[in-house]
């Protein structure tokens, strides 16, 4: 479903070029559950926005459901973002004076979909993550768990390709962390493909398989639930620092 | 994303942030409320002066021959005062030639006036406009009688000492009693009351029903005009669109009267309820030309207070938008999106701003003589330059907030 070969992505810092990316070739098949990680400065955060059409790369291709993305106009990239891919954020990007329910509706907006029936997917949506009960709600009356449900519940709405989540419990307990977990399998289970970048072992152990990214490269690349998580490095370059930051 | 969505999306952040929006429409409500009142008291006034001031002191399709004009607005200088001064006054016969010679349909009445007292029993009343014409005078008046009758022809020829008075002149001098009948005297001469002419009401304050109207050569004419002089002679034409030919028939037959060359001005004036307007309209003319340099003026000032608000409010979302752009959002729909949220705040200050207009007019139609009618044309224009003025306002504010990359817009704080 998703083919990536030599990505590559430079960031101009003043009378400096910076490579983020150094030539990533990956494939991701439909209904993987993969987490991306890697210590700061590795280029995960640039593969995430890569990843999710936020930003496109400075060579290399990236193949989304048999669509060449890396040179689409930014309105066609918005397209693609409303329709293959599903945000979750760390720190949620809820819309703060927005009930529960209207955030969840804002994908189908930009889709196009009339009033009726976004409500009601947005309502099954709701009800998939457990909220059917809070839907009136705005973010600030919500837990934290509760708020990154709702953010999962409008990844899904427009029924995405990817659910693509960026530390994902970044910002939550340990309890409340297992408890996305748990939503994150039940999707993976359902068919959902998921993308998890994150930092954390732990939670990267969730997913099936692991990519882990080392200097904008792919350093290991393993299959398996109870993989041996990467051992962070000693001191961070400074270049790829600077890239980690931006 | 639908137009309506977008307006939703408006007016659920102008509902988040009352007091804000309020003040960032405040310019626009300012200018709009002043063009509805400005527009609606000035025609207000026009309606005024036209209904209340012309007509009721000369009355339409009337013009009278006159030795100067009777209602001067303009400045007039020194010269020409002392040469209106000079000039021959209109006789009895200049009014009969005059009138022989208007082959247009018309009713002449011969007119005199001035301020008497009129005294019944013990009583005076003073300042009373006393008028001397004939019967004609009242058809020309449009004078609806209430009690009695207006004298008749005969009693013109034969120069009837009898009175037809105002309404508050009948009411100060005979309160309380039926004052058809009553002696009275002008001058020590004794008049009898014949009629009441109904309630005019009053002009700039001043009442239009101390007056009392009596042939023009009954005895005490003495006191209002010399003897064969008039005032003016009254032409009322039977046709409207006729009143021009009657006046240069006037005209024609005044300069041959007078013996005037061709190159002689005329030594005699004609007064119109036109020509008494045209210092009014002049005065309207440039309040209507200073207005939209006023209103556009508040509608600028406006215009910036809401760009102003946009661009903070777009800095001040810019996480919102980068949520909005992840989620699918295109440049158009974050641009609609702000464009939207500023016409409809400039709408709202416009609409706010006609209501406002609208109780103006009706405090000024509640408390001033003036009749403030509210334009419809002013409410149209009102509502299409707050929605202009908003458009305008947020297209560049809009256009950065679409323009801004997902990735640094999702980072913001």
């Amino acid at each position: 479903m998703i083919r990536i070969r030599e990505l590559t992505r430079a960031y101009e810092m003043g009378t400096e070029r910076i490579l983020a990316l150094r030539g990533v070739t990956l494939d991701i098949a439909r209904n993987e559950y993969i987490a991306i990680m890697g210590p700061s400065g590795s280029g995960k955060s640039t593969m995430m926005n890569l990843l999710g059409c936020l930003d496109t790369p400075t060579s290399g291709e990236y193949w989304l459901n048999g669509e060449e993305v890396s040179r689409l106009s930014d309105d066609a990239l918005a397209r693609v973002r409303n329709r293959e891919i599903g945000f979750v954020f760390q720190t949620f990007n809820l819309l703060p004076r927005a009930t529960a329910l209207h955030n969840v509706e804002l994908p189908l907006v930009y889709a196009g979909v009339g009033g009726r029936e976004r409500r009601e997917r947005a309502l099954r949506a709701l009800d998939r993550v457990g909220l059917a009960n809070r839907v009136q709600h705005r973010p600030n009356e919500l837990s934290g768990g509760q708020r990154q449900r709702v953010a999962i519940a409008r990844a899904l709405v427009n029924q995405p390709s990817i659910l693509l989540a960026d530390e994902p419990t970044g910002n939550l307990d340990s309890v409340t962390s297992e408890e996305i977990m748990q939503v994150f399998a039940d999707l993976h289970r359902g068919g959902q493909t998921v993308i998890m970048v994150t930092h954390e072992p732990d939670i990267a152990a969730h997913a099936e398989r692991t990519v882990v990214l080392r200097d904008g490269r792919v350093e290991s690349d393993s299959r398996g639930s109870a993989l041996d998580p990467y051992t962070p490095a000693a001191a961070p370059e400074p270049l790829a620092a600077a890239a980690g930051a931006r | 994303m639908s137009l309506l969505e977008a307006v939703r999306f408006a007016f659920r952040t102008i509902r988040a942030q009352k007091l804000k929006s309020f003040f960032s429409l405040i310019g626009v409500l300012i200018g709009v409320t002043f063009l509805i009142a400005v527009v609606s008291v000035v025609q207000g006034m026009n309606r005024y002066m036209v209904d209340r001031f012309a007509n009721a002191l000369i009355g339409a399709n009337t013009f009278e021959l006159r030795q100067r004009p009777s209602i001067v607005m303009d400045d007039v200088t020194e010269d020409v005062w002392r040469e209106w001064r000079r000039r021959p006054r209109i006789s009895y016969d200049d009014a009969d030639y005059v009138r022989e010679r208007i082959r247009t349909p018309a009713t002449f009445a011969k007119f005199c006036s001035d301020r008497v007292n009129v005294s019944y029993g013990g009583k005076v009343a003073k300042d009373v406009d006393l008028v001397g014409t004939e019967e004609s005078y009242f058809r020309i008046r449009n004078y609806e009688i209430t009690a009695g009758r207006t004298f008749t022809a005969q009693e013109v020829r034969a120069a009837t000492p009898v009175l037809v008075v105002g309404s508050e002149l009948a009411d100060k001098l005979i309160p309380g009693l039926d004052p058809l009948g009553k002696p009275v005297q002008i001058g020590g001469l004794p008049y009898r009351i014949i009629g009441v002419v109904a309630k005019q009401g009053t002009l700039f304050g001043i009442s239009l029903d101390k007056f009392a109207v009596m042939p023009f050569n009954a005895p005490g004419r003495r006191l209002i005009c010399p003897i064969n002089i008039l005032d003016a002679l009254i032409v009322r034409t039977d046709d409207p669109t006729r009143m021009q030919g009657a006046l240069a028939e006037a005209e024609a037959a005044m300069r041959a009267r007078r013996q005037l060359k061709p190159d002689q001005p005329n030594n005699f004036a004609f007064q119109t309820a036109e020509g008494a307007l045209t210092t009014w309209q002049k005065i309207s003319r440039i309040l209507f030309l200073a207005l939209p340099g006023l209103v556009a003026i508040s509608l600028v000032v406006g215009g910036i207070v809401i760009m102003n608000i946009m661009l903070m409010a777009v800095s001040e979302r810019t996480r919102e938008i980068g949520i909005r752009k992840a989620l699918g959002a295109r440049r158009r729909d974050i641009l609609a999106q702000f464009v939207v949220e500023a016409a409809a705040l400039s709408s709202a200050g416009a609409v706010l701003g006609i209501g406002l207009g609208l109780v103006l007019a009706w405090v000024v139609n509640a408390l001033t003589p003036l009749p403030a009618a509210v334009a419809p044309w002013s409410v149209a224009v009102g509502v299409v330059l707050g929605v202009t003025v908003g458009i305008a306002a947020g297209v560049y504010p809009a256009s950065r907030a679409s323009r801004l990359d997902p990735i640094v817009a999702l980072r913001a704080e």
